[in-house]
């Protein structure tokens, strides 16, 4: 199967991302050309398969205490922000 | 010299003091100020900070300590966060981050007395297999500097095998510590999944991710792997199992080892690698191990399974570069969204841009169930196979990869091409199993690699085996021209 312009912009409005008409046509080519051989698995039979989405058997994410174990960092954090005032992160105005 | 000495041989020298931290510290920052030019492997280099811990590590052994990396340089791949250096994963999103703190493996080294040297050029966001995805340029091999080192640690391979440091850090999410290690000719190790922590390692694909090592020998490598290996409470999913002495256990005779030999992957491979690993695996029977076939029916179903998961698994975690909190932000965004897609388009490269765009399709509405689900079931197959086959073996070996280092440029325009350099490695992310590579022979000039791979937490038989091989081979010995 192979994506459209429309299917590529579409993905790229979820993914948040900005894709010039350069780029376009070598992510629908491309991401085509991926989607097919993806495609693959769909010939395989996985009928009573349980999906399987960590690689050790048997281990789970840990729930630790709800303590506090952190002391403030947030000057030394946001000094990598590109836009920070007074302590908050600056962005374009979302609501008029 | 003092760049071809063992881990062990530079710790000897150190305890003795024939040689002080300080004086190797500087023997290597020379050497990358000379050869890193025509290698661009090494993108910060620390000097300043090199030579403070080289003199801390020098009144420590002052003072009686001994360790084995205590004082011995290092160059970390560039995805793990560094206190107050810049930590760039390879991407202009990241080029103006400082990080505000130390990756665990970063931490644990350092307490160790490793000084870290610099760090290492990669592909973006480790997504490649040649490290020409990076915002910084292409990594040259140092064995023809036409060629790509392989990827994604394509950086700290080329760093390793030009001693410009002992030794490097790497992170294998599909092949990428084990494939440069291979086309470098270096010994590669990715451990267990969970078995290092992955606290302030940036995020590729979680459920794949696992950093390790690239070495000269499989002993450097036990010494190093000790260190970094652990249980750490900062990361959710590393797992509480005790780290074996693994230079100890190095000796472990081989006698009745079994190795199974994966059909799978020998069918259709290149007569000359086919032959170098069959005589890599003479050498091991003559030690003592024995061989059979073994059958992965479900493993060349790897590539596709992997090209779905690790996709999806990035589009999740790169959803955190938004422009506002850190990272590349556009100039003068009219709104909220256009600050978020021009920051992100301009922010990521090609191909990383590609890898959001798989995973947000293959997650996305109406196909969540044929991409997604079905490549996780699949994985379960794979996974299943493996499990099938470690009942009859204790590891199981082949290629590293399908060929030598090839030519930049060859074939960074098809995608497709570029992921199946990984078809021998990938197996072992999704089913979280630790792999080793060694060099065993050249092609062309060009190192090739035999890959181990053992059951969960084998990571010391892997080690054992390969030091047994490097006892009867001088493969891992040779260095590049230029190099010595």
């Amino acid at each position: 199967m192979s994506l459209t312009r429309q299917d590529v912009e579409k993905i790229a409005h979820l993914a948040r991302l900005a894709i010039t008409e350069r780029e376009m046509p070598v992510y629908v080519t491309s991401l085509s050309s991926i989607v097919n051989f993806v495609d693959e698995l769909s010939s395989i039979d996985t009928g009573n398969v349980v999906p399987m989405a960590h690689p050790l058997d048997g281990q789970h994410q840990r729930l630790r205490p709800d303590t506090v174990s952190e002391s403030d960092h947030h000057e030394k954090y946001q000094a990598n922000a590109p836009r920070v005032q007074a302590g908050l992160y600056v962005v374009p105005r979302v609501i008029e | 010299m003092l760049h071809n000495l063992s881990i062990g041989e530079l710790a000897d020298r150190l305890a003795e003091k024939r040689v002080s931290s300080v004086e190797l510290t500087r023997h290597f920052l020379a050497r990358i100020e000379r050869l890193n030019p025509g290698l661009n492997a090494v993108i910060t280099v620390t000097a300043e900070r090199a030579l403070a811990s080289a003199a801390a590590a020098d009144a420590r052994i002052a003072a009686g300590e001994r360790g084995r990396l205590l004082g011995i340089p290092l160059i970390h791949k560039d995805i793990f966060c560094t206190d107050g250096v810049r930590t760039s994963c390879g991407s202009r999103m990241l080029d103006n981050f400082i990080a505000p703190y130390d990756a665990t493996v970063v931490t644990r080294l350092e307490r160790a007395g490793a000084v870290m040297l610099g760090k290492a050029n990669m592909d973006e966001f480790a997504m490649g297999s040649s490290n020409e995805t990076s915002y910084y340029g292409p990594v040259r091999n140092p064995w023809d500097t036409s060629k790509v080192p392989g990827g994604s640690s394509g950086g700290s391979a080329a760093a390793s095998a030009a001693r410009l440091a002992a030794y490097s850090t790497g992170t294998d999410t599909g092949g990428s510590i084990r494939q440069p290690a291979a086309l470098t000719g270096l010994t590669g190790v990715k451990p267990t999944y969970g078995r290092v922590s992955r606290y302030g390692m940036i995020a590729f694909a979680s459920s794949l991710d696992q950093a390790g090592v690239l070495c000269r020998s499989a002993a450097d490598a036990a010494e190093v792997l000790k260190v970094m290996a652990g249980f750490d409470p900062k990361d959710s999913t590393s797992v509480d199992v005790p780290v074996p002495d693994y230079p100890a256990l190095l000796d472990t005779p081989l006698r009745g080892l079994k190795i199974g030999l994966l059909r799978e992957f020998f069918e259709g491979l290149e007569s000359r690698n086919a032959a170098l690993i069959q005589e890599a695996l003479k050498v091991l029977k003559a030690l003592g191990a024995e061989t059979l076939e073994v059958s992965l029916p479900h493993l060349p179903l790897s590539v596709p399974t992997y090209y779905v998961v690790a996709p999806a698994e990035c589009s999740s975690n790169l959803s955190r570069y938004d422009g506002v909190r850190f990272g590349y932000r556009c100039e003068a965004p009219k709104d909220l969204m256009d600050l978020y897609k021009r920051s992100r388009g301009e922010g990521f490269g090609a191909e990383v841009k590609r890898r959001i765009m798989t995973g947000t399709y293959v997650l996305s509405a109406g196909y969540f169930d044929a991409y997604y689900l079905k490549a996780q079931k699949v994985r379960r197959l794979i996974t299943d196979d493996f499990r099938a086959a470690f009942d009859q073996v204790d590891l199981v070996a082949g290629p590293t990869t399908p060929t030598p280092a090839f030519a930049i440029g060859a074939k960074i325009d098809d995608p497709v091409t570029m992921y199946l350099n990984d078809i021998y490695t990938i197996g072992a992310n999704l089913a979280g199993l630790p792999g080793l590579s060694t060099p065993c022979g050249f092609v062309d000039g060009l190192p090739l690699g035999l890959q181990l791979c053992g059951p969960h937490f084998s990571e010391a038989k892997l080690l054992s085996a390969a030091h047994h091989y490097q006892r009867a081979t001088d493969w891992h010995l040779r260095a590049p021209g230029g190099y010595e």
